[in-house]
Protein backbone atom coordinates (compact mmCIF):
# COMPACT_ATOMS: atom_id res chain seq x y z
CA UNK A 1 0.00 0.00 0.00
CA UNK A 2 1.10 3.55 -0.69
CA UNK A 3 2.55 5.65 1.58
CA UNK A 4 -0.05 9.28 2.72
CA UNK A 5 2.63 11.83 2.02
CA UNK A 6 3.93 13.59 5.26
CA UNK A 7 3.42 17.37 5.33
CA UNK A 8 6.21 18.77 7.05
CA UNK A 9 4.56 21.72 8.35
CA UNK A 10 7.33 23.10 9.67
CA UNK A 11 8.74 23.39 6.55
CA UNK A 12 5.27 25.08 5.16
CA UNK A 13 5.46 27.57 8.18
CA UNK A 14 8.69 28.54 7.20
CA UNK A 15 8.40 28.78 3.41
CA UNK A 16 5.57 30.88 4.87
CA UNK A 17 7.18 33.36 6.63
CA UNK A 18 10.10 33.63 4.67
CA UNK A 19 8.07 33.96 1.23
CA UNK A 20 8.89 37.69 1.60
CA UNK A 21 13.10 36.89 1.38
CA UNK A 22 12.29 35.29 -2.21
CA UNK A 23 10.65 38.50 -3.97
CA UNK A 24 13.11 39.28 -5.55
CA UNK A 25 14.07 36.04 -7.34
CA UNK A 26 13.18 36.23 -11.23
CA UNK A 27 13.00 40.17 -11.09
CA UNK A 28 14.49 42.62 -13.37
CA UNK A 29 15.42 46.10 -12.07
CA UNK A 30 15.36 48.36 -14.88
CA UNK A 31 13.92 51.65 -12.99
CA UNK A 32 15.04 52.35 -9.08
CA UNK A 33 11.76 52.71 -8.26
CA UNK A 34 11.01 49.06 -9.70
CA UNK A 35 11.92 47.79 -6.24
CA UNK A 36 10.27 48.75 -2.60
CA UNK A 37 11.82 50.21 0.49
CA UNK A 38 11.89 47.17 2.09
CA UNK A 39 13.01 45.12 -0.98
CA UNK A 40 16.11 47.88 -1.26
CA UNK A 41 16.55 47.01 1.98
CA UNK A 42 16.85 43.09 1.63
CA UNK A 43 19.73 44.06 -1.18
CA UNK A 44 21.66 46.36 1.35
CA UNK A 45 21.26 43.90 4.46
CA UNK A 46 22.83 41.57 1.82
CA UNK A 47 25.48 43.60 0.65
CA UNK A 48 26.58 44.55 4.57
CA UNK A 49 27.06 40.58 5.10
CA UNK A 50 29.69 40.37 1.94
CA UNK A 51 31.08 43.01 3.13
CA UNK A 52 31.60 41.94 6.37
CA UNK A 53 32.99 38.62 5.45
CA UNK A 54 33.32 38.11 1.54
CA UNK A 55 34.99 34.68 1.46
CA UNK A 56 32.19 32.97 2.60
CA UNK A 57 29.85 34.20 -0.52
CA UNK A 58 33.17 33.11 -2.91
CA UNK A 59 31.28 30.55 -4.12
CA UNK A 60 27.62 31.32 -4.22
CA UNK A 61 26.78 31.77 -8.00
CA UNK A 62 29.20 28.88 -8.63
CA UNK A 63 27.58 27.26 -11.90
CA UNK A 64 25.56 30.10 -12.54
CA UNK A 65 26.20 32.47 -15.87
CA UNK A 66 26.23 36.21 -16.17
CA UNK A 67 25.80 38.15 -19.35
CA UNK A 68 26.87 41.16 -20.55
CA UNK A 69 25.40 42.56 -22.74
CA UNK A 70 27.34 46.38 -23.52
CA UNK A 71 25.59 48.06 -26.43
CA UNK A 72 28.21 50.71 -25.82
CA UNK A 73 31.76 50.78 -24.08
CA UNK A 74 31.52 51.05 -20.27
CA UNK A 75 34.67 49.87 -18.47
CA UNK A 76 33.77 50.81 -15.13
CA UNK A 77 30.33 49.78 -14.70
CA UNK A 78 31.18 46.21 -16.69
CA UNK A 79 34.13 45.84 -14.78
CA UNK A 80 32.67 46.62 -11.55
CA UNK A 81 29.20 43.66 -12.66
CA UNK A 82 31.99 41.02 -14.27
CA UNK A 83 33.61 41.30 -11.00
CA UNK A 84 30.58 40.89 -8.70
CA UNK A 85 29.82 37.71 -10.33
CA UNK A 86 33.51 36.60 -10.45
CA UNK A 87 33.93 37.08 -6.87
CA UNK A 88 30.88 35.16 -6.44
CA UNK A 89 32.25 32.09 -8.08
CA UNK A 90 30.43 32.60 -11.14
CA UNK A 91 31.37 32.71 -14.58
CA UNK A 92 30.85 35.75 -17.54
CA UNK A 93 30.24 36.11 -21.12
CA UNK A 94 28.88 39.28 -23.21
CA UNK A 95 30.33 41.07 -25.73
CA UNK A 96 31.44 44.91 -24.65
CA UNK A 97 30.98 46.82 -27.86
CA UNK A 98 28.11 45.63 -30.49
CA UNK A 99 30.22 45.64 -33.78
CA UNK A 100 31.66 42.31 -32.26
CA UNK A 101 28.59 40.72 -31.99
CA UNK A 102 25.27 39.35 -33.57
CA UNK A 103 23.97 42.86 -33.03
CA UNK A 104 26.26 44.15 -35.82
CA UNK A 105 24.19 41.62 -38.71
CA UNK A 106 20.84 43.66 -37.25
CA UNK A 107 19.70 41.39 -34.77
CA UNK A 108 16.64 42.88 -32.65
CA UNK A 109 16.96 42.97 -28.75
CA UNK A 110 14.54 40.59 -28.48
CA UNK A 111 16.12 38.16 -30.27
CA UNK A 112 19.27 38.70 -29.05
CA UNK A 113 17.44 38.72 -25.27
CA UNK A 114 15.55 35.08 -25.75
CA UNK A 115 19.29 33.52 -27.60
CA UNK A 116 21.05 34.69 -24.39
CA UNK A 117 18.71 33.31 -21.92
CA UNK A 118 19.60 29.85 -23.37
CA UNK A 119 23.30 30.01 -22.26
CA UNK A 120 23.14 32.45 -19.21
CA UNK A 121 21.04 32.64 -15.86
CA UNK A 122 21.02 36.50 -15.42
CA UNK A 123 21.59 39.26 -18.23
CA UNK A 124 23.00 42.73 -17.71
CA UNK A 125 22.63 45.56 -20.32
CA UNK A 126 23.54 48.84 -21.31
CA UNK A 127 22.33 50.29 -24.53
CA UNK A 128 22.69 53.83 -25.72
CA UNK A 129 18.95 53.74 -26.53
CA UNK A 130 16.46 54.49 -23.80
CA UNK A 131 14.38 51.76 -22.79
CA UNK A 132 15.67 48.66 -24.31
CA UNK A 133 16.47 46.83 -21.24
CA UNK A 134 12.61 47.62 -20.93
CA UNK A 135 11.98 45.71 -24.29
CA UNK A 136 14.20 43.15 -23.42
CA UNK A 137 12.85 42.68 -20.41
CA UNK A 138 9.72 41.79 -22.25
CA UNK A 139 10.94 39.07 -23.95
CA UNK A 140 13.48 37.02 -21.45
CA UNK A 141 13.24 34.18 -19.18
CA UNK A 142 15.94 35.16 -17.06
CA UNK A 143 16.57 38.40 -14.79
CA UNK A 144 17.62 41.77 -16.77
CA UNK A 145 19.28 44.41 -15.44
CA UNK A 146 19.30 48.27 -16.44
CA UNK A 147 22.89 48.79 -16.54
CA UNK A 148 22.00 52.13 -17.90
CA UNK A 149 19.88 53.09 -21.28
CA UNK A 150 21.04 56.42 -22.65
CA UNK A 151 19.92 59.56 -20.52
CA UNK A 152 17.41 57.46 -19.13
CA UNK A 153 18.62 55.39 -15.78
CA UNK A 154 21.34 53.72 -14.18
CA UNK A 155 19.56 51.96 -11.58
CA UNK A 156 22.52 50.01 -10.10
CA UNK A 157 24.55 53.61 -9.67
CA UNK A 158 21.38 54.49 -7.09
CA UNK A 159 21.85 51.12 -5.37
CA UNK A 160 25.45 52.02 -5.26
CA UNK A 161 24.93 55.48 -3.99
CA UNK A 162 22.25 54.34 -1.51
CA UNK A 163 24.13 51.97 -0.07
CA UNK A 164 27.45 53.93 0.32
CA UNK A 165 24.91 56.43 1.73
CA UNK A 166 23.60 54.05 4.66
CA UNK A 167 26.83 52.54 5.43
CA UNK A 168 28.78 55.84 5.73
CA UNK A 169 25.91 57.81 8.14
CA UNK A 170 23.64 54.41 9.23
CA UNK A 171 20.75 55.58 7.70
CA UNK A 172 19.17 56.61 4.76
CA UNK A 173 16.69 59.22 6.49
CA UNK A 174 17.06 63.10 7.95
CA UNK A 175 19.96 63.91 5.71
CA UNK A 176 20.84 67.08 3.80
CA UNK A 177 21.70 66.22 0.59
CA UNK A 178 23.36 69.04 -1.97
CA UNK A 179 23.48 67.97 -5.44
CA UNK A 180 26.24 70.12 -7.36
CA UNK A 181 26.75 70.68 -11.16
CA UNK A 182 25.17 69.46 -14.08
CA UNK A 183 21.83 68.71 -12.57
CA UNK A 184 19.73 69.00 -16.12
CA UNK A 185 21.33 66.37 -17.67
CA UNK A 186 22.53 63.68 -15.06
CA UNK A 187 20.67 61.13 -14.69
CA UNK A 188 22.68 60.46 -11.55
CA UNK A 189 21.32 62.77 -10.10
CA UNK A 190 17.51 62.48 -11.13
CA UNK A 191 17.59 58.71 -9.90
CA UNK A 192 19.48 59.44 -6.55
CA UNK A 193 16.58 62.55 -6.16
CA UNK A 194 13.88 60.47 -6.38
CA UNK A 195 15.96 57.17 -4.65
CA UNK A 196 16.53 59.48 -1.64
CA UNK A 197 12.72 61.67 -1.73
CA UNK A 198 11.23 57.89 -1.02
CA UNK A 199 12.79 57.99 2.69
CA UNK A 200 11.81 59.73 5.62
CA UNK A 201 12.89 63.66 6.09
CA UNK A 202 15.68 64.29 3.33
CA UNK A 203 16.25 67.72 2.21
CA UNK A 204 17.88 68.79 -0.86
CA UNK A 205 20.19 71.61 -1.58
CA UNK A 206 20.35 72.14 -5.27
CA UNK A 207 23.39 73.46 -6.47
CA UNK A 208 23.84 74.38 -10.28
CA UNK A 209 24.23 77.50 -12.79
CA UNK A 210 20.60 78.29 -13.74
CA UNK A 211 21.14 76.90 -17.28
CA UNK A 212 22.06 73.62 -15.86
CA UNK A 213 18.81 73.20 -12.97
CA UNK A 214 17.03 70.37 -12.32
CA UNK A 215 14.40 69.64 -14.54
CA UNK A 216 11.13 71.04 -14.02
CA UNK A 217 9.42 67.23 -13.66
CA UNK A 218 11.63 66.45 -10.88
CA UNK A 219 10.91 69.24 -9.29
CA UNK A 220 7.10 69.31 -9.60
CA UNK A 221 6.47 64.98 -9.70
CA UNK A 222 9.39 64.01 -7.00
CA UNK A 223 10.00 67.10 -4.99
CA UNK A 224 6.83 69.24 -4.48
CA UNK A 225 4.13 66.58 -4.95
CA UNK A 226 5.59 64.75 -2.06
CA UNK A 227 6.12 67.99 -0.03
CA UNK A 228 9.92 67.15 0.28
CA UNK A 229 12.13 70.24 1.13
CA UNK A 230 14.08 71.61 -1.37
CA UNK A 231 16.01 74.88 -2.14
CA UNK A 232 18.17 76.20 -5.54
CA UNK A 233 21.45 78.00 -4.97
CA UNK A 234 24.38 78.97 -7.46
CA UNK A 235 27.13 78.58 -5.33
CA UNK A 236 28.33 75.44 -3.22
CA UNK A 237 30.66 78.02 -1.56
CA UNK A 238 27.17 79.54 -0.29
CA UNK A 239 26.10 76.38 1.37
CA UNK A 240 28.35 73.72 1.67
CA UNK A 241 28.11 74.06 5.52
CA UNK A 242 25.04 72.99 5.93
CA UNK A 243 25.30 69.41 3.78
CA UNK A 244 25.81 65.65 5.37
CA UNK A 245 25.82 64.36 1.84
CA UNK A 246 27.76 66.60 -1.52
CA UNK A 247 27.15 64.54 -4.28
CA UNK A 248 29.28 65.94 -7.25
CA UNK A 249 28.58 66.00 -10.96
CA UNK A 250 31.28 67.59 -13.84
CA UNK A 251 29.72 70.61 -15.64
CA UNK A 252 30.68 70.90 -19.04
CA UNK A 253 32.05 74.27 -20.52
CA UNK A 254 29.91 73.59 -23.85
CA UNK A 255 26.52 73.50 -21.50
CA UNK A 256 26.78 77.15 -20.71
CA UNK A 257 24.81 79.58 -22.43
CA UNK A 258 27.70 82.31 -22.61
CA UNK A 259 31.04 82.50 -22.40
CA UNK A 260 30.87 85.13 -19.02
CA UNK A 261 29.03 82.80 -17.11
CA UNK A 262 30.95 80.20 -17.64
CA UNK A 263 33.90 82.10 -16.54
CA UNK A 264 31.94 83.70 -13.46
CA UNK A 265 30.43 80.65 -12.19
CA UNK A 266 33.13 77.63 -13.26
CA UNK A 267 34.84 77.80 -10.07
CA UNK A 268 31.87 77.31 -8.03
CA UNK A 269 31.78 73.64 -8.97
CA UNK A 270 35.67 72.75 -8.58
CA UNK A 271 35.40 71.18 -4.90
CA UNK A 272 38.67 72.37 -3.43
CA UNK A 273 40.54 72.05 0.51
CA UNK A 274 39.34 75.78 0.36
CA UNK A 275 35.91 75.52 0.24
CA UNK A 276 36.08 71.88 2.48
CA UNK A 277 37.22 74.02 5.44
CA UNK A 278 33.86 75.07 5.92
CA UNK A 279 31.89 71.93 5.19
CA UNK A 280 30.94 69.61 8.53
CA UNK A 281 33.73 66.98 9.83
CA UNK A 282 31.30 64.27 8.93
CA UNK A 283 29.53 64.91 5.85
CA UNK A 284 30.88 63.12 2.68
CA UNK A 285 31.65 63.51 -1.03
CA UNK A 286 30.69 61.27 -3.21
CA UNK A 287 30.91 61.30 -7.47
CA UNK A 288 29.50 58.40 -10.05
CA UNK A 289 33.19 58.87 -11.40
CA UNK A 290 34.91 59.40 -13.99
CA UNK A 291 36.13 62.58 -12.57
CA UNK A 292 37.22 65.27 -14.50
CA UNK A 293 38.40 68.48 -12.87
CA UNK A 294 35.17 68.96 -10.67
CA UNK A 295 37.18 67.66 -7.46
CA UNK A 296 40.63 68.82 -7.03
CA UNK A 297 43.45 65.61 -6.48
CA UNK A 298 44.39 67.34 -3.11
CA UNK A 299 40.63 66.23 -1.92
CA UNK A 300 41.72 62.80 -2.45
CA UNK A 301 43.05 62.09 0.70
CA UNK A 302 40.58 64.05 3.01
CA UNK A 303 38.73 61.20 5.25
CA UNK A 304 35.43 62.90 4.01
CA UNK A 305 36.27 61.79 0.52
CA UNK A 306 34.25 58.49 -0.29
CA UNK A 307 33.98 58.38 -3.93
CA UNK A 308 36.35 55.76 -4.70
CA UNK A 309 35.16 53.47 -2.01
CA UNK A 310 31.75 54.08 -3.19
CA UNK A 311 32.70 52.23 -6.70
CA UNK A 312 33.84 49.44 -3.69
CA UNK A 313 30.13 49.35 -2.49
CA UNK A 314 28.92 49.54 -5.89
CA UNK A 315 30.85 45.66 -6.56
CA UNK A 316 29.33 44.78 -3.05
CA UNK A 317 25.93 45.61 -4.02
CA UNK A 318 26.15 44.45 -7.48
CA UNK A 319 26.99 41.08 -5.68
CA UNK A 320 23.81 41.07 -3.35
CA UNK A 321 21.81 42.09 -5.95
CA UNK A 322 22.84 39.30 -8.71
CA UNK A 323 22.16 36.83 -5.79
CA UNK A 324 18.47 37.87 -4.69
CA UNK A 325 17.80 37.64 -8.42
CA UNK A 326 19.01 34.80 -8.74
CA UNK A 327 17.45 33.39 -5.55
CA UNK A 328 20.84 32.64 -4.31
CA UNK A 329 20.92 32.05 -0.31
CA UNK B 1 -27.53 74.91 -47.29
CA UNK B 2 -25.98 71.60 -46.66
CA UNK B 3 -27.93 68.90 -45.57
CA UNK B 4 -27.11 66.08 -43.88
CA UNK B 5 -30.38 64.02 -42.42
CA UNK B 6 -30.66 62.49 -38.96
CA UNK B 7 -30.37 59.23 -37.89
CA UNK B 8 -32.46 56.89 -36.63
CA UNK B 9 -29.81 54.14 -34.53
CA UNK B 10 -26.54 54.94 -34.19
CA UNK B 11 -23.74 57.36 -32.68
CA UNK B 12 -23.28 61.13 -33.20
CA UNK B 13 -19.97 62.50 -32.45
CA UNK B 14 -20.56 65.88 -31.22
CA UNK B 15 -18.11 68.75 -30.48
CA UNK B 16 -15.23 68.00 -32.15
CA UNK B 17 -12.74 70.20 -32.50
CA UNK B 18 -12.99 71.85 -36.22
CA UNK B 19 -10.16 70.31 -38.53
CA UNK B 20 -9.90 67.46 -36.30
CA UNK B 21 -12.90 65.21 -37.61
CA UNK B 22 -10.65 63.23 -39.81
CA UNK B 23 -8.12 62.70 -37.60
CA UNK B 24 -10.90 60.81 -35.71
CA UNK B 25 -12.29 59.68 -38.82
CA UNK B 26 -9.23 57.46 -39.64
CA UNK B 27 -8.38 56.26 -35.93
CA UNK B 28 -12.00 54.84 -35.73
CA UNK B 29 -11.55 52.98 -39.09
CA UNK B 30 -14.50 54.84 -40.49
CA UNK B 31 -12.79 54.95 -43.91
CA UNK B 32 -13.49 51.07 -44.44
CA UNK B 33 -16.81 51.18 -43.33
CA UNK B 34 -19.56 49.22 -44.93
CA UNK B 35 -22.42 51.02 -43.42
CA UNK B 36 -23.68 55.17 -43.39
CA UNK B 37 -20.99 57.50 -41.91
CA UNK B 38 -21.34 61.62 -42.22
CA UNK B 39 -17.93 63.53 -41.53
CA UNK B 40 -19.60 67.04 -41.51
CA UNK B 41 -16.97 69.55 -41.13
CA UNK B 42 -16.43 73.26 -39.89
CA UNK B 43 -20.21 73.35 -38.98
CA UNK B 44 -21.62 76.46 -37.05
CA UNK B 45 -21.39 76.45 -33.00
CA UNK B 46 -22.49 78.92 -30.83
CA UNK B 47 -20.02 77.14 -28.52
CA UNK B 48 -16.91 76.78 -30.34
CA UNK B 49 -17.25 79.06 -33.39
CA UNK B 50 -16.70 76.11 -35.59
CA UNK B 51 -17.05 72.26 -35.03
CA UNK B 52 -16.49 69.12 -36.95
CA UNK B 53 -19.33 66.48 -36.27
CA UNK B 54 -19.42 62.29 -37.17
CA UNK B 55 -22.16 60.61 -37.90
CA UNK B 56 -22.66 56.83 -37.77
CA UNK B 57 -25.80 54.53 -38.67
CA UNK B 58 -25.01 51.49 -36.85
CA UNK B 59 -24.93 49.82 -33.55
CA UNK B 60 -20.60 49.59 -33.59
CA UNK B 61 -18.92 49.41 -30.80
CA UNK B 62 -16.65 52.80 -30.27
CA UNK B 63 -12.95 52.68 -29.49
CA UNK B 64 -13.62 55.72 -26.83
CA UNK B 65 -9.69 55.88 -25.77
CA UNK B 66 -9.26 56.99 -29.24
CA UNK B 67 -11.57 59.58 -28.59
CA UNK B 68 -10.79 60.54 -24.99
CA UNK B 69 -7.43 61.04 -26.32
CA UNK B 70 -8.12 62.70 -29.56
CA UNK B 71 -9.80 65.76 -27.50
CA UNK B 72 -11.52 64.25 -23.95
CA UNK B 73 -14.37 67.49 -24.69
CA UNK B 74 -15.97 66.05 -27.21
CA UNK B 75 -19.91 64.41 -27.04
CA UNK B 76 -20.82 61.24 -28.05
CA UNK B 77 -24.76 60.72 -28.30
CA UNK B 78 -26.03 57.27 -28.37
CA UNK B 79 -29.31 57.79 -30.87
CA UNK B 80 -32.58 55.28 -30.78
CA UNK B 81 -35.46 55.68 -33.36
CA UNK B 82 -34.42 59.41 -33.88
CA UNK B 83 -33.61 60.12 -30.26
CA UNK B 84 -30.69 60.88 -28.32
CA UNK B 85 -31.30 58.08 -25.26
CA UNK B 86 -27.65 58.20 -23.78
CA UNK B 87 -24.62 61.18 -24.06
CA UNK B 88 -21.77 59.26 -22.93
CA UNK B 89 -18.34 61.40 -21.33
CA UNK B 90 -14.95 60.35 -22.51
CA UNK B 91 -11.93 60.45 -20.80
CA UNK B 92 -8.18 60.28 -20.71
CA UNK B 93 -7.59 56.23 -21.36
CA UNK B 94 -4.92 54.90 -18.69
CA UNK B 95 -2.95 53.22 -21.46
CA UNK B 96 -2.21 54.04 -24.70
CA UNK B 97 -0.92 50.89 -27.45
CA UNK B 98 -0.27 52.49 -30.93
CA UNK B 99 -2.28 55.09 -31.62
CA UNK B 100 0.35 58.53 -30.37
CA UNK B 101 4.18 57.75 -31.29
CA UNK B 102 7.09 58.71 -29.15
CA UNK B 103 9.07 61.51 -30.61
CA UNK B 104 12.01 61.12 -28.60
CA UNK B 105 15.06 60.19 -31.10
CA UNK B 106 16.81 58.38 -28.43
CA UNK B 107 13.90 56.32 -27.68
CA UNK B 108 14.39 52.77 -28.20
CA UNK B 109 11.35 52.23 -30.33
CA UNK B 110 12.93 54.88 -33.24
CA UNK B 111 14.87 51.86 -33.69
CA UNK B 112 12.77 48.27 -33.21
CA UNK B 113 10.29 48.32 -35.16
CA UNK B 114 8.79 45.31 -34.02
CA UNK B 115 7.08 46.45 -30.84
CA UNK B 116 4.20 48.38 -29.80
CA UNK B 117 4.15 52.07 -28.60
CA UNK B 118 2.54 52.53 -25.51
CA UNK B 119 2.08 55.11 -23.09
CA UNK B 120 0.25 55.43 -19.34
CA UNK B 121 -1.09 58.52 -18.29
CA UNK B 122 1.43 60.18 -15.95
CA UNK B 123 -0.76 63.34 -15.27
CA UNK B 124 -4.59 63.64 -15.73
CA UNK B 125 -4.76 66.76 -14.86
CA UNK B 126 -2.69 67.80 -17.16
CA UNK B 127 -3.41 65.23 -19.66
CA UNK B 128 0.06 63.66 -19.85
CA UNK B 129 1.45 60.60 -21.02
CA UNK B 130 4.73 59.19 -20.93
CA UNK B 131 6.33 56.40 -23.17
CA UNK B 132 7.06 53.02 -20.75
CA UNK B 133 10.54 52.91 -22.82
CA UNK B 134 12.04 56.29 -22.01
CA UNK B 135 9.32 58.34 -19.64
CA UNK B 136 9.09 61.20 -22.64
CA UNK B 137 5.87 62.75 -22.30
CA UNK B 138 3.12 63.57 -24.63
CA UNK B 139 0.84 66.55 -23.43
CA UNK B 140 -2.71 65.94 -25.34
CA UNK B 141 -3.34 69.85 -25.47
CA UNK B 142 -0.34 70.58 -27.40
CA UNK B 143 -1.27 68.04 -29.66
Amino acid sequence: MAKMPIIDFHKLMMVFLLGGDKMLKGRHLLDPSDFSIEELSEIFDLADSIINDPVSFSEKCKGKILATLFYEPSTRTRFSFEAAMLRLGGQVIGFSEPNSSSVAKGESIADTIRTIACYADIAVMRNPKEGAPRIASMYSSIPVINAGDGGHQHPTQTLTDLLTIRSVKNSLENLTVGCCGDLKFGRTIHSLIKALGRYKNNSFILISPKELKVPEYILNEVLIKNNIQFKQVEKLEDVISQLDILYMTRVQRERFFNEEDYIRLKDSYILDNEKMKNARQDMIVLHPLPRVNEISYEIDNDPRAFYFKQAKYGMFVRMALIMKLLGVD
Amino acid sequence: MLTITSIKKGIVIDHIKAGTGIKIFHNLNLDKADYKVALIMNVPSKKMGKKDIIKIENEIDIDYAVLGLIDPNITVNIIEDEKITEKRNLQLPERVINIIKCKNPRCITSVEKYINHEFYLSNKSKGEYRCIYCDEVYSVQEN
